[in-house]
């Protein structure tokens, strides 16, 4: 999410800064990459039922998907409204 | 075609100023932006500050809303310490504390507001006696919550109850008084108020509703030591905070001569009545879409909200303000998420126990139409209500008050057929 607000990225919003409120930095995470990010926590997973487009298998809070070296060059796909 | 718009100066770099900026460039403005605020550090998140900030869990480089390289990589100038003195409109300048005068095409006030300090005597030399609104207010704070401190919290609206939730979980014992009948009176529903007070009374706070304060102990080196009740009760403390609401700062506004009610007036694209200069976020008393008359809200997608909208007006794709308003509030182990305003309702349907446990849906409802909802660690309910409100569409009453038929729906039932 940072990366994306740094980065002036429009379709993330992050209205609430990370904090797991607003569900408003939804992406859905690459086929190729989702499986080197850390599982989705409860939390998580109860905002992820508040996303504007319906959540899919891919579907992170992207607050929650820290840069690493594991996954430095990662793939994520806008969803169309926040 | 207009004329491309040269320098936007912003004044306020809270989070309506600093989104205003970045919102600016994401619209394709290409003149310059100055981004003035009178706190040293760059824009940062306030809503962290009273909840993992003083928990300890967060550090002020982990609050900036965007790193430090993004407003060079994006030509935004940001003049943080840098207080404003006046609007100069004639000459279209705002003339700094210093002296140094600014020259704007567009400006925009984006000048929150400041905590309401309650003007007693007893407070005139008292370092104890703390608000909250800045990174520096916080970082005053964390200093006083510590573990086996007693707080005194006058005023239960949002900021005083997470900070009762922030002090208890730092070991403090606390009291928290409100002159209301209930707690958080001014933003919700005595059902959703009933809810929170018996949260907080299950996790060791005193909760004083009701309360009318007498007057105030006062050690001989000018800290407050204790609040005195009617009838004679006093709560000691070593530190006391008020949480007594903000007051919008409209000050430059109002020497500029622009008009100011409860903030400064705006339509519903951000204009004040110099069409050159925009007023947004905690300060902006602008049009209600739905029930007309003005309001001012305090909220962070409200200020995300408006600084979109004034960004497109002055890259010239003007857009309206319609957007249904929602807060959150984490308190404890409870996410409150709050979707449209809950005033005039005729009726509301409770979802959950408000008597048990930690999960709670409030609807509240005008004819058969949700116009509000308050949402306790459910987002499900709370992204459904969001929908239902947008929809503005009569519901299903015994649907609505069945807990085993799932919000969700519903959406499905109101939106059918809309496009």
């Amino acid at each position: 999410m940072q990366t994306a607000i740094d980065g002036l990225v429009p379709g993330i919003v992050g209205e609430c800064g990370g904090e797991m409120s607003c569900a408003t930095c939804h992406v859905f995470v690459d086929e190729d990459w989702a499986g080197r990010f850390a599982p989705v926590s409860e939390d998580e997973a109860a905002m992820l039922e508040a996303t504007a487009v319906e959540p899919t298998e891919f579907s992170r809070l992207s607050c929650q998907l820290p840069c690493t070296l594991e996954t430095d060059g990662v793939v994520v796909h806008i969803p169309d409204e926040q | 075609m207009s004329e491309p718009v040269g320098r936007v100066v912003i004044v306020g770099a809270g989070q309506a100023g600093a989104d205003a900026a970045a919102a600016l460039r994401m619209a394709g403005h290409e003149g310059e932006i100055v981004l003035i605020g009178d706190e040293p550090s760059l824009p940062y998140a306030r809503p962290p500050l009273s909840k993992a900030f003083l928990a300890g869990d967060a550090d002020e480089e982990s609050l900036l809303i965007r790193s430090p390289s993004v407003y060079e990589a994006n030509r935004i100038t940001v003049r943080a310490g840098t207080a404003v003195s006046r609007i100069d409109r004639a000459a279209r300048e705002v003339v700094l504390a210093s002296g140094e005068r600014l020259g704007y095409d567009r400006l925009v006030l984006a000048t929150g507001g400041a905590p309401r300090r309650l003007d007693i005597p007893e407070f005139a030399r008292a370092a104890n006696v703390l608000t909250l609104r800045t990174l520096a207010d916080a970082a005053v704070l964390r200093e006083h919550l510590r573990p086996g401190a007693r707080a005194v919290i006058l005023g239960a609206g949002y900021v005083g109850l997470e900070i009762a939730a922030a002090a208890r979980a730092r070991g403090l014992e606390v009291t928290v008084v409100e002159v209301a009948p209930r707690v958080l009176a001014r933003v919700t529903s005595p059902v959703v108020s009933a809810f929170f007070e018996r949260i907080h009374r299950e996790e060791g706070v005193e909760i004083i509703t009701g309360a009318t304060v007498e007057g105030y102990e006062v050690a001989e080196h000018g800290d407050v030591t204790g609040v005195r009740l009617a009838g004679g009760r006093v709560l000691p403390g070593d530190v006391v905070l008020l949480g007594v609401g903000m007051v919008p700062r409209t000050e430059l506004a109002a020497q500029a001569g622009l008009q100011v009610d409860n903030g400064i007036v705006v339509d519903d694209r951000m204009r004040t009545t110099d069409p050159d200069v925009f007023a947004i976020g905690d300060v902006s008393s602008h049009p209600d879409p739905r029930d007309g008359g003005l309001r001012r809200l305090e909220s962070v997608p409200n200020a995300s909200e408006q600084a979109r909208i004034v960004a497109s007006v002055i890259t010239g794709s003007p857009r309206p303000y319609d957007a249904i308003p929602w807060f959150w509030s984490d308190q404890y182990d409870l996410k409150l998420q709050t979707a449209g305003l809950a005033t005039a309702y005729d009726d509301f349907v409770v979802r959950g126990d408000p008597d048990d446990g930690r999960l709670l849906t409030v609807l509240y409802l005008r004819g058969h139409v949700v116009i509000a909802a308050d949402t306790v660690n459910r987002p499900a309910d709370f992204a459904a209500a969001r929908k239902l409100i947008a929809a503005g569409k009569p519901v299903d009453l015994d649907v609505l008050r069945d807990p085993e038929v799932p919000l969700r729906s519903l959406v499905a039932t109101v939106t059918r057929g809309n496009r």
